[in-house]
């Protein structure tokens, strides 16, 4: 097995700050924003962006929670039992536009879950997707609206987000694994 | 987890994987939609050959939280001798496709004899048999606790070094036998304290110290938990003690007794209460005590527990 390193902690920080003004441009500014991280790391993303968003809208304060989509899982019964991570949406998404913020985008049945938690949290004006780094092979009619890195991958590779708040440095790799 | 019949087969890391599961589904109880769908499709079993109101409507509200379809099947009144009216009845549910079976039984060794007879093959859980055990009682004690201790830096910590203090009918309580075994894998510290009549013969095997006096055990051990046994009068059949007046004075938490407390000692009843019995209104009724958070509680562990048993790869049996 084979490490690949794909992103440094400069590539990083430089992708987030451009996803942080492609939120602002699409979203036309700051307000009326809720960053939704998916745990765990999508979670230490969703703080980042948003401290990022407010450094670039001085004065502006971006609500930023977590959605564990554990119990909204299609794979409930082909894998060993999940444990779950909290849901913590500080304030009400009704009429507001939720980023979903994850690590990596591969099948996209992860965000298909996440948006039927949303689902039961209210009814939110739109919901937008972020991502670090999307490496293909959806199995479902998915794509991200904000994009750190497209990482064409074959299925049998690992893709490694490492964050300093987890794993004590900033940097993606791709693990090349023979077996699938 | 495969089944949960028994506290005493629980490892630590399941047991806080557990409890960590159930701080989450109590966020749930909190939401304007209190529902998940993760058991949407599978049927649940509530299989109660014993009287029970806060238990069954306990894990009716968890299955029905957690999407599940709910069967509630009340034996009471069936005279048809143990063994074969399990049998029976669990081959017909097994007929109708159930896919995990609660159960209550009168007879302890009830919920594993179904669990192992071949009869059904589907998860169990155990709610409460005989004087054996009630493990998710045990469970949502623990939760209760370690809530209460920790509030929402909760995730992940056992109950080591707690001192907890058991008190009334051990004999009888299958919540203490739970409790028991779940608590020492916790770390916590148990002592029971009753009178040697309503003691078991085995307490000797058990890890806990014991206490014949109320009033010794909480001035020396100074417990950070009293849990208060109900007296079951239902299960009475001899003199364990002279009469109700004088199990109070000696065993009950009485409101002189309570006010000897300090301020952040816990007070922990299963319910129901024998109000003036084994615990006073002064002490049911306190900021201590956690009777009715035990209650809330109780639906997010089931939540827990049924999710724990029921997901998961099931494991293929050839036979």
């Amino acid at each position: 097995m084979t490490a690949r390193a794909i992103m440094q902690a400069t590539d990083m920080q430089r992708a987030l700050t451009r996803i942080a003004h492609e939120i602002l441009e699409s979203n036309r500014g700051a307000q009326s924003l809720i960053l939704l991280g998916i745990p765990t790391r999508g979670v230490t993303l969703a703080h980042r962006l948003a401290e990022i968003l407010e450094s670039i809208v001085p004065g502006s304060s971006v609500p930023v929670g977590s959605l564990d989509v554990t119990m909204y899982r299609d794979d409930l019964y082909q894998q060993p039992t999940r444990s779950t991570a909290p849901t913590d949406v500080p304030v009400s998404i009704d009429d507001m536009t939720v980023v979903l913020v994850d690590d990596v985008l591969y099948s996209g049945r992860t965000v298909r879950a996440a948006l039927d938690a949303l689902t039961d949290l209210g009814r939110p004006k739109a919901v937008r997707l972020a991502v670090l780094a999307d490496r293909g092979h959806r199995e479902l009619p998915i794509r991200a609206d904000f994009v750190g890195k497209n990482l064409p991958s074959a299925h049998g590779e690992r893709i490694n987000v490492r964050l300093v708040e987890h794993d004590g440095e900033d940097g993606v790799e791709i693990d090349e694994v023979m077996s699938v | 987890m495969k089944h949960l019949l028994s506290t005493r087969d629980v490892t630590r890391e399941e047991a806080i994987q557990l409890l960590d599961i159930a701080e989450d589904m109590s966020a749930v109880n909190d939401r304007e939609v209190k529902k998940l769908p993760a058991l949407r499709g599978k049927t649940v079993v509530n299989l109660f050959f014993e009287d029970s109101t806060r238990t069954r409507i306990s894990f009716e509200a968890a299955e029905k939280r957690l999407s599940a379809d709910v069967i509630n099947f009340a034996a009471k009144g069936s005279s048809v001798s143990k063994g074969e009216s399990l049998k029976d009845t669990t081959q017909t549910l097994a007929a109708m496709g159930v896919d995990a079976v609660v159960i209550r039984h009168g007879a302890s060794g009830a919920p594993q004899v179904l669990a192992q007879s071949g009869w059904i093959d589907v998860p169990v859980i155990n709610a409460g048999d005989g004087t054996h055990e009630h493990p998710t009682q045990a469970f949502l004690d623990a939760f209760t606790m370690r809530k209460r201790l920790h509030g929402a830096g909760s995730r992940g910590k056992g109950l080591d070094g707690v001192k907890v203090n058991i008190v009334g009918d051990i004999l009888h309580s299958r919540v203490a036998r739970s409790n028991v075994w779940l608590l020492q894998t916790l770390g916590a510290e148990v002592q029971l304290v009753a009178p040697p009549t309503l003691l078991p013969h085995a307490v000797n095997t058990w890890p806990v110290s014991v206490s014949f006096d109320l009033d010794d055990a909480l001035a020396q051990s100074k417990p950070d938990v009293v849990m208060m046994l109900r007296i079951q009068q239902e299960r009475m059949h001899d003199a364990f003690f002279p009469n109700e007046r004088e199990y109070s004075n000696m065993w009950g938490l009485t409101q002189e007794r309570f006010y000897s407390l300090p301020a952040k000692t816990m007070v922990m009843h299963p319910g129901p209460m024998n109000r003036g019995l084994e615990i006073s209104s002064a002490a049911a009724d306190s900021p201590q005590s956690t009777v009715l958070e035990q209650v809330a509680n109780g639906v997010s562990v089931r939540m827990a527990a049924l999710y724990m048993v029921l997901t998961g790869e099931r494991e293929v049996t050839h036979d």
